[in-house]
């Protein structure tokens, strides 16, 4: 649905604004490393501002603290719809090894509604790219679910249920 | 003055970009190789690692890489090297189920008495409770699925008389 609406509603340009919720500043420099000549997103119309008022996509990197979660979410209704938001870091995605401490609130989507969401710590530019490209709808989606199971047991159920007998013949004759 | 013109921006979304070789990407865990043994669970650092004991014979290993910083600890502790920390980095998403993996082991049982494994009364990372250490479980666990279209503001009210988690009482 949000790659249908991106794919209309935000073909020619992004703007960015880069909100910074009491992160580690390392997914800044990553997200300021997007912009230079190397990585280059300018080639997809994408431009940091630095108002959320002229923003139509808000990077949010670090798990929101207690003193940034108003400032997070006044920034965000600042933003004019139709707005996208985008967890960068693992600390922006589910708090990082911070989801339960006493002064922050567990990361961007426990403080307003994320679209997307950018793993790593910090997340190489390349997949902040990948990211903002899957919102286009430039790249397929690569993530999903594992589920993994042992479909064979590592004993013979039958071998062992044998043993077992033949070991229990013992307390039979006991018995008799 | 240039003397050799060219062109530095990468073309990534559209060729692939390959990462260093110490890079440390999505771990993946072997479930042939996986003991159950737990180590990656305690070690640790986020918690993103949940053990649990579903019945005598299956243990349910569920790993959430939402919060993973990708230290490569659990690859690391692992005795059987059942975790690989593969170069995979392309990880964004709309849903953070996306980013998890679920692994069911079989355990073995005492031969003689047929149970004597430990059930999660009295797992290890149970026993570490009233020291303070604390776990999700699987079944209280809530699954932070918020689409902007499902985002709930009952749960956003929830953080605004946030306070600090009391220690877990045996």
């Amino acid at each position: 649905m949000f790659a249908k609406l991106a794919g209309k509603a935000f073909k020619h340009s992004l703007w960015i604004y880069h909100c910074n919720s009491g992160a580690c500043n390392g997914c800044d420099i990553e997200i300021l490393n997007v912009l230079t000549p190397f990585y280059d997103v300018e080639r997809f119309g994408m431009k940091l501002v630095g108002s959320p008022r002229h923003a139509d996509v808000m990077l949010i990197s670090g798990a929101v603290t207690r003193p940034t979660l108003p400032l997070v979410k006044k920034a965000y209704e600042a933003m004019p719809e139709p707005k996208l938001v985008f967890a960068v870091g693992s600390c922006g995605v589910g708090g990082g090894c911070w989801f339960d401490t006493y002064n922050v609130t567990g990361g961007a989507s426990k403080a307003v509604p994320v679209d997307y969401y950018i793993p790593g710590c910090p997340p190489r530019p390349e997949a902040i790219i990948y990211g903002v490209a899957l919102a286009l709808g430039l790249v397929e989606k690569q993530a999903s679910p594992i589920e993994m199971k042992q479909v064979e047991f590592p004993i013979d159920v039958y071998e062992r249920n044998k043993a077992w007998e033949e070991r229990n013949v013992i307390y039979k004759l006991l018995d008799d | 003055m240039v003397l050799k013109p060219g062109v530095v921006t990468l073309p990534y979304p559209f060729e692939p970009r390959p990462v260093p070789e110490t890079f440390r990407g999505q771990p993946h865990w072997d479930h042939n190789k996986c003991i159950g043994c737990g180590g990656c669970a305690a070690h640790c650092s986020a918690r993103t690692i949940f053990i649990r004991d579903v019945c005598q014979e299956v243990r349910v290993l569920l790993y959430d890489s939402s919060r993973c910083t990708y230290c490569g600890r659990c690859a690391d502790v692992c005795p059987e090297d059942a975790i690989v920390m593969s170069n995979e980095f392309e990880m964004a998403t709309e849903a953070t189920e996306d980013l998890t993996e679920r692994l069911e082991l079989f355990m073995l049982t005492c031969q003689r008495c047929g149970r004597c494994f430990d059930m999660e009364v009295s797992n290890q990372l149970d026993k570490l409770g009233p020291h303070g250490f604390r776990y999700d479980n699987l079944e209280h666990r809530i699954v932070t699925n918020r689409f902007a279209d499902q985002h709930d503001p009952d749960a956003l009210k929830e953080t605004e008389t946030y306070e600090r988690p009391s220690k877990v009482e045996d």
